[in-house]
């Protein structure tokens, strides 16, 4: 406190108005209704001061924190000036960003205050309201700021500035060059990226290295092998897939790559754009919910897999109960503790249906966990120049080293540095993928269809339906999205 | 009352009934007025609809499935919570036999008391971690452990409780009756505690059974605190939304397929998760009109002549 910005200014002069009133020499009860009424007023003004308080190193505007630009500080970034960053602290935690922080200081001499929290609405909305947001934020988790609540009210940056800044790594390139394509269209509103989606997540099965060598068994490239290795692995007791039941949004991992491996984009857009033939009629749905449910038919689920919830059957997979699991490229992290310090952990695209468009190589890829920066921020310079940072292969590797997970920057790490084994292994899949990857969006699109098909997938693993049955539930779902008019506007080409 | 005393009572009443106003009857109007909207949530535009959603309502099975769980609920919970409840209090407060002359709880009774109400100081998220536990599905699971060591369930096939249609219902119902006894024992001993003495005694000299002088003297003693503990138990079973939505799979709950479905559940659903919160208050609107006959009429059909003693 004590500097002297505009909003303290703000609150001292509705101070002394309120002073101003208490001498005019009116009665005693009138006095203190308007005082009381006054307070009110004052309320806003206390909080913009009590913000500036919390703010850490608020105070400066931003003529303060611009310094000159050259080359290599393409931005301006000012050395002594202060960065306010806040993280979402969920599965990947907020060490990486302490790392980055640290890396920050050490190159730009410039400080930061950290924030690591859940509560990202909790905690920010009251200060983007005040006009007094961070300088860069991680905007995750359940109870992130909704983006176009935020783009609409003129709170974000568009990121345009540091996407056509020159990369770190190679001066030569934009930034925009470096990531992979098509990772920064989530972030898109109205036309503009506002928000970096900056983690890059893959999907498919996972298995233990570890058991593989020990039962002699080799990495499956078609179907056929895969349930080969699953039934090899129920003679020996061990489950052959697993899969987190009580949420049937895995095995949907499963049944989708399927399809989409199998048909190509093609049967991947079908669903997207809300086909009437997406499912009943489509040969590669059919196909791929036949193979999923031979899988359950032939008694090759782990046993009790569709009641358990995620820890749990991911828990028993760590205790080599069953070969395979589906799940997304957080599963690493997520395991840590669980996971024995021999198991090996493996990332393996969905196996090919015979007849199957992609290659095995193919699979669902795309980006997340978006990071923004307030266009109200403090410190606009220092905060531009930390994402185009976080752009750098120096950073990228520091974040897939404390989080496990790789990052949307093109062969974003360092290969003397030495990842987990998952995270490797996705780092390789990564690259033999190039670009054969596909990513479903009905899931942010359509929630409703989304937990329709959810529970058709439930009914099938429990054998309670057909995949037929499956087929006409899953289309169903689709023909209802259809109806509706909203539905209009989304469409992928 | 003397004039001036209005003014007095009304100046201490102004504060929490202003509260009430602000803080239930506000919202309630203002669920009410969404509930004739498209509101979908995240900002403050929306259209009006009418009735739309009243009769979208009414044609969603999802919703009226989630009704008649909750009806099944409301019947089973409160019946099978008071029948033991009773039984127990009866057995700990009146049940003794064989000291001459005297009326007395069986043996240990006074240990069976404390034991009993263990469960209710479990608060509701802990007890559907621990029956989360009892229900597992694979041989980890209490009841699965258990049945495959006794070969009673083949350990390729366990059961899945919660996973099972027609399981999944009456898994959540022996939840809240293990959790409910307890406390509705305390409730009907402590009314069995002012019965006088000497009416069991009388009766017993009379030559009165156990049965008898339950049903002919604890039983219309005790008819208030019945009559209390089902208006609990059924508004209790109106909602069930925290065990449904903890235990059973599916986004708030409710799996497999719909089978355990509550109204809140639905509720919650399409309010956070499809975003058609205008609808959703519509269910909230509907959830709060059948609470309310539901109390009116348990209140009046348990409605008997007071006996004084």
């Amino acid at each position: 406190m004590g500097s002297t910005s505009a909003e303290n200014g703000a609150g001292k002069s509705a101070e002394t108005t309120a002073a101003q009133h208490g001498t005019d020499g009116v009665g005693r009860r009138a006095l203190i209704k308007r005082s009381a009424a006054l307070g009110l007023v004052s309320v806003p003004a206390m909080g913009f001061l009590s913000a500036c308080a919390s703010g850490g190193g608020g105070g400066e505007s931003n003529d303060d924190t611009q310094g000159e630009t050259s080359k290599d500080n393409p931005f301006g970034v000012k050395k002594g000036t202060k960065l306010d960053v806040v993280i979402f602290k969920g599965g990947y935690g907020d060490d990486y960003a302490k790392a980055w922080e640290a890396a920050f200081r050490k190159k730009w001499g410039v400080t930061s205050t950290h924030t690591g929290t859940q509560e990202i609405t909790g905690k920010l909305q009251p200060r983007f309201n005040a006009g007094n947001p961070p300088d860069i934020v991680d905007n995750s988790g359940a109870q992130k700021i909704k983006i176009d609540v935020l783009h609409r009210n003129g709170q974000l940056l568009d990121l345009a500035e540091v996407l056509d800044a020159p990369s770190v790594d190679d001066p030569s390139k934009k930034v925009r060059d470096t990531v992979i394509p098509g990772t920064l269209d989530p972030g898109l509103q109205e036309g503009k990226v506002v928000a970096l989606n900056y983690i890059y997540t893959v999907w498919g099965l996972w298995y233990s290295g570890k058991l593989f060598e020990e039962n002699g068994w080799e990495v499956p490239k078609t179907w056929a092998d895969f349930l080969a290795i699953c039934k090899d692995a129920k003679s020996q007791g061990i489950g052959g897939l697993a899969h987190q039941g009580k949420y049937p949004y895995y095995i949907n991992v499963a049944i989708m790559d399927l399809i989409a491996k199998k048909g190509g984009l093609d049967a991947m857009k079908a669903i997207d754009n809300l086909d009437p033939k997406a499912f009943v009629g489509s040969d590669a749905a059919q196909a791929a919910v036949e193979a999923v449910y031979e899988v359950v038919e032939k008694g090759y689920l782990m046993p009790g897999t569709n009641g358990l919830d995620h820890t749990e059957s991911q828990t028993r997979w760590n205790q080599y109960k069953a070969a395979f699991i589906t799940s997304g490229s957080w599963l690493e992290n997520e395991q840590l503790k669980q996971t024995p310090p021999d198991f090996d952990m493996k990332f393996l695209p969905m196996p090919l249906l015979e007849g199957s468009e992609m290659p095995f190589e193919a699979i669902r890829a795309g980006s997340g966990e978006p990071f923004i920066i307030p266009a109200k921020a403090k410190n606009l310079p220092a905060a531009k120049e930390f994402m185009r940072m976080m752009l750098s292969r120096e950073w990228s590797t520091l974040f897939a080293k404390e989080a496990n997970s790789l990052t949307i920057l093109k062969d974003g790490v360092d290969p003397s540095v030495q990842l987990r084994p998952g995270t490797q292994s996705t780092v390789e899949a990564s690259k033999a993928a190039g670009d054969n990857t596909f990513r479903f969006l009905y899931t942010e699109w359509y929630s409703e269809m989304d937990t329709a098909i959810q529970n058709a997938s439930n009914e099938l693993m429990a054998r309670r339906i057909q995949p037929k049955e499956w087929l006409k539930r899953a289309q169903a779902a689709v023909d209802k999205a259809a109806k509706d008019p909203a539905s209009k506007k989304n469409r992928r080409e | 009352m003397r004039k001036g005393q209005y003014r007095f009572v009304a100046g201490f009443l102004l504060v929490p009934v202003a509260l009430y106003l602000i803080f239930v009857i506000w919202p309630y109007i203002q669920t009410f007025g969404y509930s004739l909207t498209d509101w979908k949530g995240q900002s403050q535009t929306f259209d009006f609809v009418g009735l739309d959603n009243y009769k979208a309502l009414f044609q969603d099975d999802i919703f009226m499935g989630a009704i008649w769980h909750n009806i099944l609920f409301l019947v089973f919970i409160p019946v099978i919570t008071i029948l033991l409840a009773l039984f127990f209090a009866f057995m700990l407060n009146a049940g003794g036999r064989g000291r001459a002359g005297g009326v007395s709880g069986v043996a240990g009774s006074k240990f069976y008391r404390v034991v009993y109400f263990f469960p209710q100081v479990l608060s509701l998220a802990i007890l559907a971690v621990l029956f989360r536990a009892v229900y597992r599905s694979d041989g980890g699971g209490m009841l699965n452990g258990a049945l495959v060591k006794l070969g009673l369930v083949d350990a390729d096939r366990p059961v899945e409780w919660l996973n099972e249609p027609d399981f999944v219902l009456w898994a959540l119902i022996v939840v809240v009756v293990w959790h409910g006894v307890g406390f509705y024992l305390v409730l009907f001993s402590a009314a069995m505690q002012s019965i006088p003495k000497d009416i069991y005694e009388a009766a017993l000299i009379d030559g009165a059974s156990r049965g008898q002088s339950f049903f002919r003297i604890t039983l219309p003693l005790l008819w208030d605190s019945v009559q209390t503990a089902w208006v609990y138990l059924g508004i209790a079973a109106m909602d069930m939304f925290i065990l449904v939505s903890t235990m059973t799979s599916g986004e708030f709950g409710g799996g497999p397929d719909h089978h355990s479905e509550v109204m809140a559940t639905v509720m919650m659903r399409n309010f956070l998760y499809y975003g058609k919160s205008g609808y959703a208050c519509a269910m909230g609107v509907i959830m709060l009109l059948l609470t309310l006959i539901l109390s009116v009429v348990m209140l009046r059909a348990t409605r008997r002549e007071r006996i004084e003693f």
